[in-house]
C-alpha cells in the first residue's frame, strides 16, 4: 500500500477549502502578507524543483524569475501593455532564454557541474543586465512598475490582500497539479531513467535531449510567472530580490530543506525560509541583515550532510518504513 | 581621429591581457581542486573576498606594510581551503556530485553574510594606489602590471610544485585515476587536503593582488565569480592549460567589450561568447572532437 494511497482522497479538498476560507475568517493583513509571499515563493521553489527532482541542478532560475519580474514591469511602465499581455510575454522570453543555454547543454551533454555552472553564469548575466540598462530598469536601485490609473483588474494592481492571497492560492494549487501531471505522466519515467544514466536511457529509446528540453522550459515558464506575481504583488523589484545567483540558491536552499522529491517539499521548504526570515527579522530588527542568509547558509550546509531527503521527505520516508513494519505483523 | 581610437583599442588589448593574468590564477585554482577533488567551490570567489578583507584589516588596523599581509592573507585563505574541506566536502565525498557543489553553494551564502555582518556593507579600500604607467600615450596602471606578473609568477611556482615535488607529483596522478592511487599506497586524504590548501592559496594570492583594484565590500566576489566559472567550463574543467588559454580570450573580450560600452556590458558579449563557444567546442577550448 503506498502512501498517497493511505491518505483518504477527501483530505487534499478540505484542506483547500479551508485555505480559501481562511482570509475571510482571518483577515489580519500581516499574516496575510506573510502567506501571500510563502505562497508565491513555493510556487517559484515548485517550478524549480521540477528540474531539480530529475537532476537537472539548475542554478538560473534566479535568471528566469527576473526576466518575468522586469519584463513585465518593463512592458507596463514603457509601453502600456497590461500585466495580462506582459506576464505572457515575460514567460515567453524566459522560454527562449531557457531554451537558448539549455539546448546546447544538452544537445553536446554539458551535465552535472558543467550544466550548474553555465546556469550559475546565466543567473549572474541577467543580473549584469539589469544593472547594466540602468536607464530603463534603474539598476540595483531597483525599479516599480507605475499605479495604475485606470482599472486595477488591467493593471493587475490590487490594494487588498485578499483577492491576492486568493491569487496566490490559485497559481500553487496550479503549481501542485503541474507536478502532479508531471508525475503521472510518460515524461517522468523517461526523465528518471536519464538521470539514472542518460546512455541507458537513450538506448532504451528515450529522445534524452528533447525530454530534458522540455522540462526546462516547463520550469522556466513556471519560475519567470512567479517573478511577475512577486513583481505584482510588491510592487517593487530590485536585481537582488528576483535575480541573480543568491536568489538561485534560495531556491535551492528552501526545497533542500523541505524536500526535493515530494510534492510539498517546497512548500514546507518556502513555509521554514520565510517564516526563520521573519522571526530573524522581528528579533534583530535592522541588525538582522545578513544574519538570515548566514542561518539559510549554515542550514543548507548541514541539510545537505545530514538530512538531504529535506525534513517532508525525511517524515514521509519515516512513515512510510513505520507503516510497512505495522503492515508486516 | 583614427590613431586616437588605435591607441585606445591598444590601451584595452593590452589592459585585457593584465586582467586575464588574474583571471588565469583564479581557474587554475578551481580547476586544481576540481581535476584532483572532483569538486567545484562555488564559494571560491567568495574565499578571494574574505582574504581581500583580510589584506584590508591587516593593513589598515594593524597597520603591517602589504609584503608583510600578504603572505599572512594567503595563509589565512590556505586555512580556509583546508578548512572548507574538513568540514565540508570530506563529510560529502561519497555523496552525489551535486550534493558537494550546493553545499559550497551554502559556503557562498556563510561567507557573503558573514562579511555583512561582521564588516558591514561599506564599500572599502586598502588606500594605497599605485601610480599609473606611461607609455606611448597609453595609460597601464601599476597594480595591473603587478597583478598580471605576480599572477604567471604563482602559476609557474604550481607548475613547478607539480612537477618537481613527490606531492605534486601524487596530485597529478591522483587527478587522473582516483581509486588506484589508493591502492599504490598515497593517503588520497591528505592529498585532498593539501590540494584544498593550494587552491585557498592560490585565491590567497589572487585577492591580494585584486584588493589593489576593486573596493572591497561583501558583494565583490559576484564581480569575478560568475566569469571564473565560465573561463573553467570553455577551457574544459580540469584542463589546467585550456583555464589559461579561455582566460586570456575573456579577458579580451571583457575588456574590450567596456571599451566600446560599459564594463557589464563586457560581461553580457562574454556570456553572448560562450553560448557560441558552446556550439562549436562543447567539450572545452583545447578538447578534440570526438
Amino acid at each position: 500500500m503506498s502512501l498517497r494511497q493511505s491518505v483518504p482522497q477527501s483530505v487534499p479538498w478540505i484542506a483547500g477549502a479551508a485555505l480559501i476560507a481562511l482570509p475571510f475568517v482571518h483577515r489580519e493583513p500581516y499574516h496575510l502578507h506573510i502567506l501571500i509571499l510563502i505562497l508565491i515563493w513555493s510556487f517559484a521553489y515548485t517550478s524549480w524543483s521540477m528540474m531539480g527532482r530529475f537532476g537537472l541542478v539548475s542554478l538560473g532560475h534566479g535568471g528566469f524569475m527576473g526576466v518575468g519580474a522586469y519584463v513585465t514591469a518593463l512592458l507596463w511602465n514603457h509601453l502600456g501593455v497590461s500585466p495580462w499581455l506582459g506576464i505572457p510575454i515575460a514567460m515567453a522570453a524566459a522560454a527562449i532564454l531557457a531554451v537558448i543555454v539549455a539546448y546546447p547543454c544538452f544537445r553536446f551533454r554539458i551535465t552535472g557541474h558543467y550544466f550548474v555552472l553555465v546556469t550559475l553564469a546565466l543567473s549572474g548575466i541577467v543580473l549584469q543586465v539589469i544593472t547594466a540598462t540602468r536607464d530603463y530598469t534603474g539598476g540595483s536601485l531597483g525599479y516599480t512598475p507605475d499605479r495604475t490609473k485606470g482599472s486595477h483588474l488591467l493593471a493587475l494592481q490590487f490594494d487588498d490582500k485578499v483577492t491576492w492571497y486568493l491569487i496566490a492560492l490559485g497559481i500553487w494549487a496550479l503549481g501542485l497539479v503541474i507536478w502532479r501531471w508531471v508525475d503521472g505522466s510518460m515524461d517522468r519515467y523517461a526523465l528518471e531513467a536519464i538521470s539514472e544514466d542518460e546512455d541507458a536511457a537513450a538506448a532504451a529509446g528515450v529522445n534524452v535531449t528533447k525530454e530534458k528540453l522540455k522540462i526546462t522550459v516547463i520550469s522556466a515558464l513556471m519560475t519567470s510567472l512567479a517573478g511577475a506575481l512577486y513583481c505584482q504583488y510588491q510592487m517593487f523589484i530590485s536585481p537582488d530580490t528576483v535575480s541573480g545567483i543568491s536568489v538561485s540558491l534560495q531556491m535551492v536552499f528552501a526545497v533542500i530543506v523541505g524536500g526535493l522529491y515530494v510534492a510539498l517539499g517546497p512548500t514546507v521548504g518556502a513555509v521554514i525560509t520565510i517564516l526563520l526570515a521573519e522571526v530573524l527579522r522581528i528579533g534583530f530588527g535592522t541588525r538582522a541583515v545578513g544574519w538570515d542568509n548566514l542561518v539559510y547558509g549554515v542550514l543548507l550546509v548541514v541539510f545537505i550532510i545530514f538530512l538531504p531527503k529535506g525534513i517532508l521527505g525525511s517524515i514521509l520516508a519515516r512513515l512510510k518504513t513505520l507503516r510497512s513494519s505495522w503492515g508486516m505483523r | 581621429m583614427m590613431d586616437i581610437f588605435d591607441i585606445y583599442l591598444l590601451e584595452a588589448v593590452v589592459n585585457g591581457i593584465l586582467l586575464g593574468g588574474v583571471l588565469a590564477l583564479l581557474a587554475l585554482g578551481l580547476n586544481l581542486i576540481f581535476g584532483v577533488i572532483d569538486v567545484t567551490w562555488i564559494c571560491y570567489a567568495e574565499l578571494v573576498m574574505i582574504g581581500m578583507y583580510g589584506m584590508y584589516y591587516l593593513v589598515q588596523y594593524f597597520g603591517l606594510s602589504y609584503f608583510v599581509a600578504a603572505p599572512l592573507t594567503i595563509l589565512l585563505v590556505a586555512g580556509l581551503g583546508a578548512l572548507l574541506h574538513l568540514l565540508v566536502i570530506a563529510p560529502l565525498l561519497s555523496a552525489p556530485p551535486i550534493n558537494q557543489l550546493l553545499a559550497t553553494g551554502g559556503v557562498l551564502f556563510v561567507l557573503q553574510s558573514f562579511a555583512t555582518v561582521a564588516f558591514g556593507i561599506d564599500f572599502r579600500n586598502l588606500g594605497i594606489r599605485l601610480p599609473v604607467l606611461q607609455f606611448a600615450e597609453m595609460h597601464f596602471s601599476y597594480s595591473r602590471l603587478l597583478a598580471f606578473g605576480v599572477a604567471l609568477i604563482g602559476m609557474v611556482l604550481v607548475y613547478l610544485f607539480m612537477k618537481r615535488t613527490f606531492v605534486g607529483t601524487a596530485i597529478r596522478a591522483i587527478s587522473q585515476d582516483r581509486q588506484i592511487m589508493a591502492l599504490m599506497g598515497v593517503d588520497t586524504r591528505r592529498i585532498y587536503l593539501i590540494t584544498s590548501a593550494l587552491g585557498g592559496a592560490l585565491a590567497g594570492l589572487a585577492s591580494c593582488l585584486l584588493v589593489l583594484q576593486y573596493d572591497i565590500h561583501p558583494f565583490v566576489g559576484l564581480s569575478f565569480g560568475p566569469i571564473t566559472f565560465l573561463i573553467c567550463v570553455l577551457g574544459g574543467l580540469g584542463n589546467f592549460v585550456g583555464g589559461f588559454v579561455a582566460a586570456f580570450v575573456f579577458a579580451e573580450i571583457i575588456s574590450l567589450g567596456g571599451l566600446f560600452s560599459d564594463l557589464e556590458w563586457g560581461y553580457v558579449l562574454a556570456f553572448a561568447f560562450f553560448i557560441v563557444m558552446m556550439f562549436i567546442r562543447p567539450a572545452g577550448l583545447l578538447a578534440r572532437r570526438s
